[in-house]
């Protein structure tokens, strides 16, 4: 969700603002009928944070962190609601090399607190995520950075030890907030930004006030007055709050109440498709799994088409046992889709010199609603292909430290990424830390190299496509379905004609993009 | 067996209706593979399907027959808080009974070992415990019957203290009857009414706080169907005038209303009350 | 009363005894718990690097021993310490939340106590009736049903049905004492339906216990009402165990509305403990559970020394 590929290259010349074309909306939502308005009161729930919440953006993990976050601050870059790469605190970049990036900082920004928008301050924000002391969750994404030096009064001069065309992209995640330094050098992590919004009163896990900036330096943003940020953990209780008004928007409604909800006048739901998906990740290192055909008697023996419409309720797409999304670039149409054929899975089992098979797999409901539904149905597809599936619900807390590549098959869930690359880097290339099937494949490897440096759209579409074919084939990941952002919103709250699909609630900036009428 | 008929036939009619829901509860729970015309978490149809007469209850939200669903339910939730409250009542009274008896310092330790348990807040605890222990049926049993056999230490041993100052159970020790005798002849009997009305209570108490960690994702583990669960599964849609989690909160209610029935009228007999 | 005072100072050294053994159970368990606060808080994104930087940081490097006494050190001269996470002091992280509990608490408990009482003795006087059967399957039935789904059930009476009442506890850091309790309504009736039948049952077969015994058979001879019989004669005498029962409710709407505080989304210590236990938030849980645990013990003691203050027979023995 937060764990981007570091060593990314292609070596194109002044790689600038805007110029990646990225992902698309399978789904429109409902186009805004009002133009932006200022004032009101907005009350948004989200569900994921806690009491122990801070404002250090290196900690940054959940909803209520993220979206407070970028309510307060800025980074350099940003994904828009198009979801292509914007200017924000940087009003252009460039680089020769891919090597070398120079980005330009916006002239007369202030910060809350009055002090001006310099190269010290990103500097010292960047800075927080490197090093040996870093305790942030984004220090691999930074690890390829060398030097970072200020150019002048506007310029930041960021030098990494090999190339990597997609870095604007890194500088857009959450983690990368700027925030002013003090007097001192040291870093002002209490709320203080160039955001929006200033911080009234900060109760991590409970509620949070945030008021207008009437100085924010970005035109048609800010619309709210006042916005309260309520940590509300059970879907239940926010779904009710929103039919009866006491809230605004919810972060993520709830399948099963869904076709009730959408009955309520006053209530609209949104369903964006984008490129979080589950994966049922297999050690492919050990026995049995070490098998391809182990592998592909478990890919066959999931009914894709089922999940998608009884855990997803249809808001979602199935997936092709490989991380990229039909919303993505480089995504090959023509790459056959894989469905369920208990006969297959049986044929692939007999191959492996197997009669049955008897595995488990481990899940947990805090992965995405419906973790635990999805495996269990998994189990009655298996079954008819001589395939024993038991189904461990493990407890959330404590997952990602003791099953999540630990087990020999569990599931696990990753967030959108911008490119086909970055998820490829991450989970899927040898010796990468979240390698989490274990996935090891000479030829993988070497066309992913290969596509960083490519420089043709359609050569590089033509890699892409076939490193996709190897995971559907031989990877150790059965990837069931792509999974929608669905949420709601009182019907009195507008947005533009775009929602971005990175994140829930507009790209988790719903704060500072919509309004109410 | 003819003199229990014979009570009950002069029983009142709430108690009557106590053990006929029981007898019947049980009946389901044992023959539950006979009984429920589905397999337990096999898919028959969509989610959320209305009563017919091939799915008497309609589906629940995998689409798993619902009425199928109640009948192993009956079999998970009845056996598990079934077993765990009578570790709970069998470890907790022994233990009273014995602290009392043997009083000084066995009664001392005991006692306060309680203490630090009893003061420890029961779910926080229960959570602690099976984050420890794994979520299995196991150590969920384990935990929940750890945890009330305290309540049940302090009723059994405040009970029994009362007796062994008896001059019936002083003339036992004289005799030089052994502890065990003592126990099972002298204060169970007599100890019995007071433990036998908690039971009830407590019996539904480890329903409720089973449901609790389920609600909390830690109680029985699916795709097994147990009644806490599937209220849980299906709660919210309540706040819409969905009625499909009344189902099973009926089947825990009802339970529970016959227990505590068969209950007061034991109590009843017990305290030799006329009217 | 010297021997109330000496059991009172009695108990009271016991009480501290048992919180230290309490905070050794706590600091043991979350020793045992997997991973620690440095991996549930980096969660999906923690590496080796990452997770040694976070452990140096705060010193969860060290011995476990030396870690508890260095608490246990602070405790004892009165610092609670930081919590491990957001660094900030524990009593700047509980003490509005503190409050909360302990007022939708004392709000559950004036509604709750007088009703079990009255029900209670309602139906002790008119006891095999169909009034007493109905206020029994009517109590009966709150408790059997899971408290979420009570919770669950008033606010699609209340809030959704009939737009009575909040369905969220959405409070207000000024808000006046009559939007708190409009606005804690619900859930304090949520608590109320689950406890009362507890207390309402105690209070019923107390009574109709002590109504066999020889003393109250003689005052019925004597002509006594039955309304006299059970106000007057039995129910000084069951004071006892009713009041015990009061003090574990009690105690059970302090510590144990962490599913009610969910369902409302209020902001008690529940929510906090079971977020901290998450977390692995070590002083926190600490903190939590050695207040909740003195709770306890202090409502125990209460009640101890009230059933003997009733009884003269107890407070004489020598």
């Amino acid at each position: 969700m937060k764990k981007f590929g570091s060593n990314l290259q292609i070596g194109r010349r002044g790689f600038l603002a805007g110029s990646a074309a990225l992902v698309g909306l399978s789904q429109m939502p409902r186009a805004a009928q009002a133009q932006p308005q200022k004032g009101g009161t907005f009350r948004l729930s989200v569900n994921q944070g806690g009491t122990s919440d801070t404002l250090n953006p290196a900690e940054a993990s959940g909803s209520q962190q993220i979206m407070v976050g970028w309510a307060l601050r800025n980074n350099l870059t940003e994904i828009g609601s198009d979801n292509k790469l914007k200017p924000e605190l940087a009003v252009s970049w460039s680089s020769d090399d891919a090597k070398t990036w120079v980005f330009k900082l916006r002239q007369g920004v202030t910060f809350h607190n009055g002090k001006s928008l310099a190269p010290e301050d990103v500097i010292a924000s960047l800075n927080l995520h490197r090093g040996e002391e870093s305790t942030s969750g984004a220090k691999s994404l930074l690890a390829g950075v060398e030097d970072i030096v200020a150019e002048g009064s506007d310029g930041v001069v960021v030098t990494l030890s090999a190339p990597n065309a997609d870095f604007p992209f890194i500088l857009s995640d959450y983690h990368f907030q700027i925030m002013p330094v003090n007097g001192d050098g040291t870093l002002d992590m209490s709320g203080t930004g160039t955001g929006g919004y200033t911080l009234d009163s900060w109760k991590p896990g409970v509620k949070t006030v945030l008021k207008r900036n009437p100085d924010y330096w970005k035109d048609g943003a800010a619309h709210f007055d006042t916005v309260e940020l309520l940590l509300i953990s059970d879907s239940g209780a926010a779904t009710t709050a929103l039919v009866t008004g006491e809230i605004d928007a919810v972060q993520s409604a709830e399948y099963k109440t869904l076709g009730l909800l959408g009955r309520d006048k006053n209530v609209e739901i949104e369903s964006i498709s984008g490129g979080f998906h589950p994966t049922f990740a297999m050690q492919s290192s050990q026995a049995p799994f070490s098998d391809n055909n182990v592998r592909l008697a478990l890919k066959y023996g999931v009914d894709r088409e089922a999940l998608v419409k009884q855990v997803l309720r249809g808001h979602g797409t199935v997936a092709n046992d490989h991380p990229v999304a039909p919303s993505m670039p480089f995504f090959d149409a023509g790459l056959e889709q894989r469905a369920y054929d208990p006969d297959k899975a049986k044929f692939h089992l007999k191959e492996a010199g197997l009669d049955s098979l008897s595995v488990s797999l481990s899940v947990s409901d805090s992965l995405f609603a419906g973790a635990v539904d999805a495996v269990t149905l998994y189990r009655e597809h298996a079954a008819p292909a001589g395939i024993d599936l038991q189904v461990t619900r493990e407890p959330g807390d404590g997952y990602w430290s003791d099953v999540w590549m630990k087990k020999p098959f569990f599931t696990s869930s990753w967030g959108a990424r911008p490119v086909p690359d970055m998820i490829f880097a991450t989970a899927y290339s040898k010796g990468g830390d979240w390698n989490e099937s274990q996935f090891s494949n000479d030829s993988f490897q070497q066309l992913m190299l290969a596509a960083r440096s490519e420089l043709d759209d359609a050569k590089r579409a033509q890699m892409y496509g076939d490193m996709q074919a190897i995971l559907r084939d031989e990877g150790g990941s059965v990837i069931p379905f792509f999974r929608n952002f669905v949420y709601a919103r009182r019907a009195d709250v507008h947005h533009g004609d775009d929602v971005a699909s990175n994140w829930s609630l507009d790209g988790y900036k719903a704060i500072e993009r919509w309004w109410k009428a | 067996m003819n003199g229990f008929l014979h009570e009950l036939g002069k029983a009142p009619l709430t108690a009557k209706f106590g053990v006929v829901v029981v007898l019947l509860y049980i009946l389901v729970a044992l023959f539950a593979p006979l009984l429920a015309p589905f397999g337990e978490s096999e898919v028959v149809g969509w989610e959320y399907q209305p009563w017919t007469t091939e799915n008497w209850l309609g589906t629940d939200s995998l689409g798993r027959d619902m009425a199928t669903r109640m009948i192993y339910g009956a079999r998970n939730t009845i056996g598990i808080a079934l077993l765990t409250t009578i570790i709970a009542f069998v470890v907790g009274s022994t233990a009273g009974f014995f602290a009392a008896v043997l009083q000084g310092w066995v009664d001392q330790l005991l006692s306060r070992a309680v203490d630090v348990v009893i003061s420890i807040p029961t779910l926080i605890f229960a959570l602690l415990l099976l984050t420890i222990f794994g979520a299995s049926v196991t150590s969920l049993i384990g935990v929940i019957a750890l945890i009330y056999a305290t309540f049940v230490y302090r009723i059994a041993r405040a009970v029994a203290m009362g007796i062994v100052v008896m001059d019936y159970v002083e003339a036992a020790q004289v005799r030089g009857e052994g502890l065990w005798w003592i126990m099972r002849k002298e204060i169970l009997p007599n100890a019995a009414p007071p433990l036998v009305a908690e039971f009830g209570l407590r019996f539904c108490f480890v329903f409720l706080t089973i449901s609790g960690l389920s609600f909390l994702g830690l109680g029985i583990q699916p795709p097994a169907a147990d009644w806490g669960s599937m209220v849980r599964e299906n709660a919210s849609l309540i706040t819409f005038g969905d009625l499909t989690p009344l189902i099973p909160a009926a089947a825990i209610g009802l339970l529970t209303v016959a227990v505590n029935f068969i209950v007061d009228w034991m109590l009843h007999k017990a305290s030799g009350l006329k009217t | 009363m010297h021997h109330l005072l000496r059991l009172f100072v009695q108990r009271l050294a016991l009480g501290l005894l048992t919180l230290f053994v309490v905070s050794l159970v706590i600091f043991l368990s979350i020793e045992l718990l997997p991973g620690d606060v440095a991996q549930q808080v980096l969660g999906q994104s923690a590496t080796p690097e990452n997770l040694a930087a976070f452990r140096r940081e705060l010193g969860l490097d060290q011995p476990a021993h030396t870690r508890y006494l260095a608490w246990f050190g602070g405790f004892l001269q009165g610092d609670l310490g930081n919590s491990l996470i957001s660094g900030l002091p524990i009593w700047d992280l509980i003490s509005e939340r503190l409050y909360n509990t302990f007022f939708l608490a004392g709000f559950a408990a004036l509604i709750s106590v007088p009703l079990a009482v009255l029900l209670g003795v309602v139906s002790a006087l008119y006891r095999e009736t169909l009034l007493d059967k109905s206020i029994n399957v009517a109590t009966l039935t709150a408790i059997s049903v899971p408290e979420f789904f009570v919770g669950y059930i008033l606010v699609w009476l209340f809030a959704v049905e009939f737009a009575l009442f909040p369905s969220i506890a959405n409070l207000s850091e000024d808000a006046s004492l009559g939007d708190r309790i409009y606005r804690t309504f619900l859930p304090a009736l949520t608590l109320t339906l689950i406890v009362t039948a507890h207390m309402m049952r105690m209070t019923r077969a107390s009574l109709i216990n002590l109504l066999a015994l020889p003393y109250i058979e003689m005052a019925q001879l004597k002509g006594a009402s039955q309304r006299r019989l059970i106000v007057i004669h039995a129910l000084p005498n069951a004071i006892a165990p009713i009041v015990t029962v009061i003090a574990i409710n009690l105690a059970y709407l302090i510590v144990g509305v962490v599913i009610v505080e969910v369902v409302f989304v209020y902001p008690g210590m529940g929510q906090l403990l079971v977020d901290s236990v998450a977390k692995r938030d070590f002083t926190v849980v600490q903190t939590a559970c050695l207040l909740f645990a003195a709770t306890y013990i202090l409502f125990n003691l209460a009640s101890d020394l009230i059933s003997i203050a009733s009884n003269p027979r107890l407070l004489h023995r020598k």
